[in-house]
This record gives structure tokens, sequence and C-alpha cells, in this order.
């Protein structure tokens, strides 16, 4: 039970000013304002504030819709995703070889493979996750020819889960020139645009335990099973991406793949 | 189908509203609301009905935090937009001093502000949008409103003093 004459919070003077004070407050704020001047002054800016920005983009969603936005035509992809695609590659080689140049001047001896793997991963989760007409290059929808391609490539059965279960729909994936041969990229989406990857790459390194890594706003969570080495990239929010590396690990797990002889 | 593809025509007006005031920018602008149109487009499946419009900014938002992130890991080459002291007489200053005002704005405050004050969304969808607690929202709208009022009342953050 609200008492109708407890003080006025300053939450509920934001809320008042937006129309979303409970009804049964609305009262005791106006009786608050009549009494405290200096609230009422705050109040009467924040009214103000708010009439400034309307004022000064309010009219805007009246103008005619320009012709590019017509949702036909977009639907159909206008662009030639080829040109943009070679770009991004381009761009992922060339950010891969400054981290990695970075990487070996940074300390004497040879980067570790979990060095360079993770930035390598990394590198390609920033290129790609804020690309929006062509993420990948073979779309989830062909998930088999996307497997057969990807495994023929790296010559190794791969594994690329299912991560509905923990919200994401898997995008598709693409080939990527890795540190020592091919590596595959796999991308993963969620209902409002978070985007996690998976990097896989050959590896004779022995197999090891999950390791996280945060840089910057992005984290990755990386691991070696079966000679070949898995980077899960995402969002820096520690335990949603260990979640998704695990239930990442968990099926590529169950089906223990194994090298091509 | 139909549904679906009306209710994102329709809000397209409105995006570009909020696009324009969250980047100050014409083409980024559009560009921006094109780019969430074409996501939406895509993640037809991904929508579980709901508000769409809700939706849609929530894309936008998303699709601008992105930008800004792949902005700042560049070296800077954000425009130190100054020698322009807010112009202090006058209602019709007002339009020129609230956009530097926004600008002012940390990301997180801005959008919060202008989903609410422009787009006239209410503090739970706006929590939705933006993936943070009713409070966190209502603490982003406080200290965007109080920025604001720093700003117009002519303390510039510090930073920006320094010529």
């Amino acid at each position: 039970m609200i008492d109708r004459n407890s003080p006025v919070t300053e939450d509920e003077l934001h809320a008042y000013v937006d129309d979303e004070i409970a009804a049964d407050r609305r009262g005791a704020v106006e009786a608050w304002l009549a009494s405290h001047p200096e609230d009422a002054a705050r109040v009467a800016q924040w009214r103000a504030q708010a009439d400034a920005i309307r004022a000064r983009y309010g009219m805007l969603a009246s103008e005619p819709v320009p012709a590019r936005f017509d949702l036909d035509k977009l639907a159909r992809g206008a662009r030639s995703w080829r040109a943009v695609a070679a770009a991004a590659v381009i761009a992922a080689f060339l950010a891969g070889g400054v981290v990695g140049w970075m990487a070996h001047g940074a300390s004497a001896a040879a980067p570790s493979r979990f060095d360079t793997f993770t930035a390598q991963a990394l590198d390609a989760y920033r290129v790609y996750v804020v690309e929006v007409r062509h993420p990948v290059e073979v779309t989830g929808g062909e998930r088999p020819h996307l497997v057969q391609w990807l495994s023929k490539r790296l010559d190794y059965e791969l594994r690329i889960p299912e991560l509905e279960p923990s919200g994401l729909k898997l995008v598709g994936g693409r080939l990527l020139p890795g540190p020592f041969g091919p590596a595959a990229f796999c991308m993963y989406e969620g209902p409002s645009g978070e985007r996690f990857t998976i990097y896989y790459a050959r590896t004779d390194s022995p197999q090891t335990a999950m390791r996280y890594r945060a840089a910057d706003r992005f984290a990755a969570v990386y691991w070696v099973e079966h000679g070949l080495a898995y980077v899960v990239s995402g969002p820096a929010d520690r335990e949603r991406l260990l979640n998704v590396a695990q239930a990442a690990y968990d099926q590529i797990d169950k089906g223990t793949p194994q090298a091509r002889p | 189908m139909g549904g679906f593809r009306q209710g994102i025509e329709s809000a397209i007006p409105a995006l570009r509203r909020y696009a324009r005031a969250l980047t100050r920018n014409v083409e980024l602008a559009d560009d921006l609301v094109q780019d969430t149109l074409v996501r939406a487009l895509r993640s037809e499946h991904l929508f579980h009905g709901g508000d769409i419009r809700s939706w849609l900014y929530t894309i936008l938002t998303n699709l601008n935090r992105n930008r800004l992130r792949a902005l700042a890991r560049r070296p800077a080459l954000q425009a130190i937009d100054d020698n322009d002291a807010p112009a202090t007489a006058g209602p019709e200053a007002g339009a020129r001093d609230i956009e530097r005002a926004l600008a002012s704005l940390v990301e997180d405050q801005r959008t919060a502000l202008l989903l609410v004050v422009l787009e006239g969304l209410t503090y739970r969808e706006v929590a939705e949008v933006q993936a943070v607690p009713i409070g966190t929202v209502m603490s982003r709208l406080a200290r965007a409103r109080m920025q604001i009022k720093a700003y117009l009342d002519g303390e510039r953050p510090a930073l920006r003093r320094i010529k």
C-alpha cells in the first residue's frame, strides 16, 4: 500500500514528466511540486528539454520516405556482394597480419597458438560482426553444404553445433586464410542482433582446457581437441559466452570427430 | 507476410527521425535505417510477434552501437566540435544547442532519452530495447537530463575545454 502523502522520489519526478507515473501518485506529485519550487523548476527544465528535442527532430517523421527504402528492392538485395566479401576478406587478412606482427614484437618468443588463434578469431569477429548484408559466404539455410565445404577445405570433419537452445540461429559460415592454413568461421545471431562466432583451425597442439580471453568489448573462449583449435567469440559477457561455448563444446564432443588420415 | 512488411514500412518515418537524432548526420542516419530494414527483412523468422516497432528500434540501436565500436577502434577521427560555445539568446538558438547537448551525452543515455522523449516508448519498452532493467533506464534518463542541463548552463565537459 503506497502512502499517498509519502515524499516524492527523483524517479517519480521523471515518471511524472514522461507520463509514466502511477495514477494514484499523480496527485501527490502535483502537491509536492506546488510546495517545492526547486523541484518544480527541474520538472519544467526537463519538459523544456523534451520540447526542444521534439522541435528539432519531430518533423523529420513527416518527410516523404526516399525511394532507397523501398522494401521490395531491399529484400532483393541490390548490392553486388562479391566485391564486399572480397574487401572484407582482405581486411580480415590485413587485420590478422597487424595483430600477429604486434604480438611478435611484444614478446621475443613466437606467440603461442592460443594467442595466434584467438587474435585471428577476434579480428575476424570484429570485421564480420558489423557486416549487415554479407556476413557469410554460405548461409545457415544450406547447412549440409556449409559443413561439407568447410570440412573439405580444412580436411577435417567439422561439427557446426545447433545453438537454438541458447537463442542463437546459424547465420552461416565462411572460409578464412588462417595463420597455418585455411580456417573455418561460422556465425550465429540472437533475436536482437547480438552475434557469436566459432572459429576452427587445424593444429598440432595438444588438447587443452577452455581458456577465456577478453579483448576490449569482445571476448573469446579457446580450446583444442583432436587436432582442431576452436575459438568461440562474442560480446564480453563472460557468463553468457561461457554458456554458449559450453553448449558448442558439448555438441562437438558428442561426435568425437577425427582428423582424416 | 503482408502484415510484417506493412509493420516495417509504417515504422520507416519514425526510424529515420530516431536515427537522425541519434547520429545527428543525415547520411549516416539513412544508412543506419537501411541496414536496419535489410536486417529486419532477412530476420523475419526471428521475429516472434510482439511490437514490431520496438523490435526495429532494438535492431537500429544495436547496429548503431556496433558502428560506434568500430569507430572507437580507429585512430581518433572524431571531430572535436568546438569554437562553438552554446548560444545563449533566443528560443531559435535552442535547436542547435539541443543538438550539441545531445552530442555531449554518453551513447546509452542519449539512446534512452531519445526513445522516451522523441519516440514515445514506455520505460518498459526502452528496457527491452537496451536489454537492461527499468531502474537502469531511469538512471540513464536522469543522468542525460542532468548533463543536458549542465551543458546548456555552459558547463562543458572538462576534456572539451582543452584546446
